[in-house]
């Protein structure tokens, strides 16, 4: 139950994930090693628009990205089709990215 | 009747796919020994309504495929002493399809998959033109090449675990099929091909296991030729959304 656009959809977002997630790693190996508090950090990324966008985009990707995922594991382990598997794919999509924004908006947000 | 090493103990399907049984048969064991001839001998020694499929036993028509100790194969042309677990030998019908009796399947859902991804002709001239002159270096003619010597046994669809997970996936002979004709020169439609197996049961659906190429009796790579379907498919959006 993939076609050609689920499929590219979730390749574009695999694009999209993979420097963002490089860049994650990065950044954090970096704020450990000084020792950076919550507060040091929040203070960074609360009110920066780059922070904002890095981390808004990665949620949007994922979002797309793990629900395409799980839809193909739905189908082919439960065996839900057509509507249900439709409708389960845009609950996993918008849930993703509600609990995903709420903690980007958190850290991002001054 | 007790086991030797002269004699095989052979347990054959018998029935539909979900009420039959395994029914043993004790064979004798000779040199050379295919699994066809060890399914002939019981059919024409033992029991007479024993029902199973062949044609040619030379490996060309693709009918005889069967389960053998749970592997799909070819089995005019798999000798025995190549895959016997001791003295025993477990004969079942194709995986993935439904079975009409005892070791005979229904390949109707297997052909009509391959229609349903253009696995068909189509041609580019009317037999009253001059013959197309293809060039046999071509990198197009060399990837049809590549899948021409499918002989549509069945056996990498029965190995397919996509298809057993998803009934309705195309499977990976048909989508081989598809991508042999879309490198065809003298095929005329690429894009009714790739439009075919772009739906929701096409090729994109394929998790690159490779269960169709490690078994494929005809050392054919199916998973290749998906792979080729992919990209293919993959070019063909983004050239329509430029």
């Amino acid at each position: 139950m993939l076609g050609v656009r689920l499929y590219m959809l979730q390749r574009l977002t695999a694009l999209i994930m993979a420097p963002l997630t490089l860049g994650h790693i990065v950044v954090m190996i970096y704020a450990i090693q000084g020792g950076l508090s919550t507060a040091e950090i929040l203070s960074r990324t609360q009110g920066s628009i780059w922070w904002l966008l890095f981390y808004g985009s990665f949620v949007v990707a994922v979002s797309l990205h793990a629900a395409i995922g799980l839809r193909v594991i739905v189908h082919e382990m439960l065996g839900l089709k057509r509507l249900a598997l439709n409708v389960f794919t845009l609950v996993i999509s918008l849930l993703l990215l509600f609990m995903g924004a709420r903690a980007v908006l958190a850290v991002t947000l001054s | 009747m007790s086991a030797n090493c002269d004699e095989l103990e052979v347990s054959a399907w018998r029935g539909d796919r979900l009420s039959g049984h395994f029914e043993v048969f004790h064979v004798p064991a000779n040199d050379s020994q295919t699994i066809l001839d060890v399914v002939s001998w019981i059919q024409q020694n033992l029991d007479a309504t024993l029902s199973y499929r062949y044609a040619c036993r030379v490996g060309m028509c693709g009918s005889c495929a069967m389960m053998v100790n749970g592997v799909p194969r070819w089995t005019c042309r798999t000798h025995v002493k190549k895959v016997m677990n001791g003295n025993k030998l477990e004969v079942a019908p194709l995986r993935n399809l439904p079975v009409i009796k005892d070791l005979a399947t229904d390949m109707d859902p297997f052909f009509d998959k391959w229609i349903t991804a253009e696995g068909l002709h189509h041609p580019t001239k009317t037999r009253d033109e001059p013959i197309e002159t293809i060039n046999p270096d071509s990198t197009m003619r060399a990837e049809a090449n590549a899948g021409i010597e499918c002989i549509n046994c069945s056996v990498c669809y029965s190995a397919c675990d996509t298809v057993a997970d998803n009934v309705d996936y195309l499977g990976p002979a048909a989508l081989q099929r598809a991508w042999t004709l879309f490198n065809d020169a003298k095929d005329s439609s690429q894009n009714a091909i790739l439009e075919a197996v772009s739906g929701a049961n096409g090729c994109h659906n394929c998790h690159s296991q490779g269960s169709c190429t490690v078994f494929c009796p005809n050392e054919l790579n199916p998973m290749k030729a998906i792979a080729g379907l992919k990209k293919a498919t993959a070019k063909s959006f983004f050239k329509k959304r430029v």
